[in-house]
């Protein structure tokens, strides 16, 4: 199928964009790498009656160190090697979608739309990352664990503009890991697991089997078993919820048993 | 309607389309250039596959009128003056294709990876691969061309 009509603007600058999206509104679309949106387009999933171009928007592929973290600029693609600085986006990027998919594809898209089985996502949250967002009303960032609300739905609101995505450095002597079973490489994960280690203390995030990426309270000696314990997956066309539910319970294991193998 | 000027393999197109316009269809309605297939039209099946300023790009998931400014290449780009390139010379060889349907896209899939430089390793090609899973098989002899091009 092919996209209904809209109107195209391609703004310059930050400002000619969040003009735009002042002025349209929730009728608006944000279109970055497109590659989840442009799908949902030609599918009609969705009709926007503006869509935004931000791809021309001036600095808004830069990548840069501040204040502990890695800020990616709204228009950095998932393909770009400056990510790979950082050990967990390293390990998870190249789960998400395919060669040529990341090279058009964004970091801050891929946050933004929210799919609960999105990689990327679900590190933002264990990283307790953030994004920063911009409007004519003002600035803010807001943090992973006030971001996502379910299933493609944010709390970056229609007039809100994301312009970077924030990725704390990793922590000295820390271990990361992220695990992924997918049905073929760059499908989405029937479940995805991502954790890190160090200080005697264990974070583990869980992705696709739940509504948004979901930070688990674990039993640091039994952290698969007691993971499973606390979801309850619903089965879907490609795996029962008894198959997902051991499916957390492997990769949880997993990546803890890695994360701490790669803590110093 | 919107004014779109590119590059394609070398030569220079000015058109006025509509912003909803794919690039998939805009190389194939508009310019005549077939050899850029459609297939799944959500991204997967990878048959679409071009190279936008030098990077494989799905043209079914990039709209026209984003290209404006840039230069493109496609499958009909790689066989100047009608001499089969190294790479389709390997897969030639190698009997790299069943139906052949979503070989342009691989080929440019491949172009890209193979510009990068270096030797890809076969888990590489076949990761590549998995962004091009279409109707039928017949993977292997691909990834065999692929490292056949690479080496030579």
């Amino acid at each position: 199928m092919k996209p209904a009509p809209f109107r195209y603007e391609r703004p310059g600058t930050v400002e000619e964009a969040v003009a735009l999206l002042a002025e349209h509104g929730d009728e608006a679309k944000v279109l970055a790498g497109g590659q989840s949106l442009v799908p949902a387009l030609n599918m009609r999933l969705v009709r926007p009656a503006v869509l935004v171009d931000i791809n021309r928007v001036l600095l808004f592929d830069n990548v840069r160190s501040a204040d502990g973290a890695l800020r990616a600029g709204a228009t950095v693609r998932q393909a770009d090697s400056r990510l790979l600085e950082h050990p967990l986006l390293a390990e998870a990027l190249p789960h998400v979608g395919h060669f040529a998919t990341r090279n058009r594809g964004t970091v801050a898209g891929s946050v933004t739309h929210a799919d609960p089985a999105a990689e990327l996502p679900l590190c933002l949250t264990l990283l307790g990352g953030a994004v920063h967002t911009v409007s004519a009303r003002g600035e803010r960032e807001i943090a992973a664990s006030d971001l996502f609300v379910s299933h493609f739905t944010t709390t970056v609101e229609p007039d809100e503009l994301v312009v970077e995505t924030v990725w704390p450095t990793p922590r000295a002597g820390w271990g990361y890991a992220f695990c992924e079973f997918a049905q073929r490489r760059g499908d989405y994960g029937l479940c995805m697991v991502a954790a890190a280690a160090g200080d005697d203390e264990l974070h583990v995030a869980l992705g696709s089997v739940v509504d948004r990426p979901t930070m688990l309270d674990v039993d640091p000696e039994r952290p698969g078993e007691s993971a499973a314990a606390q979801v309850e997956p619903w089965g879907n066309l490609h795996a029962s919820a008894g198959y997902l539910t051991q499916l957390v319970r492997v990769l949880v294991d997993r990546a803890v048993n890695l994360a701490r193998e790669r803590a110093a | 309607m919107t004014g779109v000027g590119v590059t394609v393999n070398g030569k220079h197109y000015r058109e006025t389309v509509e912003p909803r316009l794919l690039l998939s269809d805009f190389l194939r309605h508009t310019l005549g250039l077939t050899g850029t297939h459609v297939g799944c039209e959500h991204g997967v099946c990878g048959a679409c596959t071009v190279l936008l300023d030098g990077v494989a790009v799905r043209s079914c998931l990039t709209l026209a009128v984003q290209s404006d400014g840039s230069e493109i290449e496609t499958v009909e780009g790689l066989a100047a003056d009608g001499e089969l390139n190294g790479l389709q010379q390997a897969f030639h060889e190698c009997s790299a294709l069943q139906c052949g349907f979503c070989t342009p896209g691989i080929l440019m899939a491949a172009t890209d990876l193979l510009s990068r430089g270096g030797r890809p390793e076969r888990a590489q090609i076949e990761d590549l691969l998995s962004g091009h899973i279409c109707r039928c098989t017949g993977y292997t002899p691909i990834v065999d061309a692929i490292e056949k091009a690479a080496s030579g």
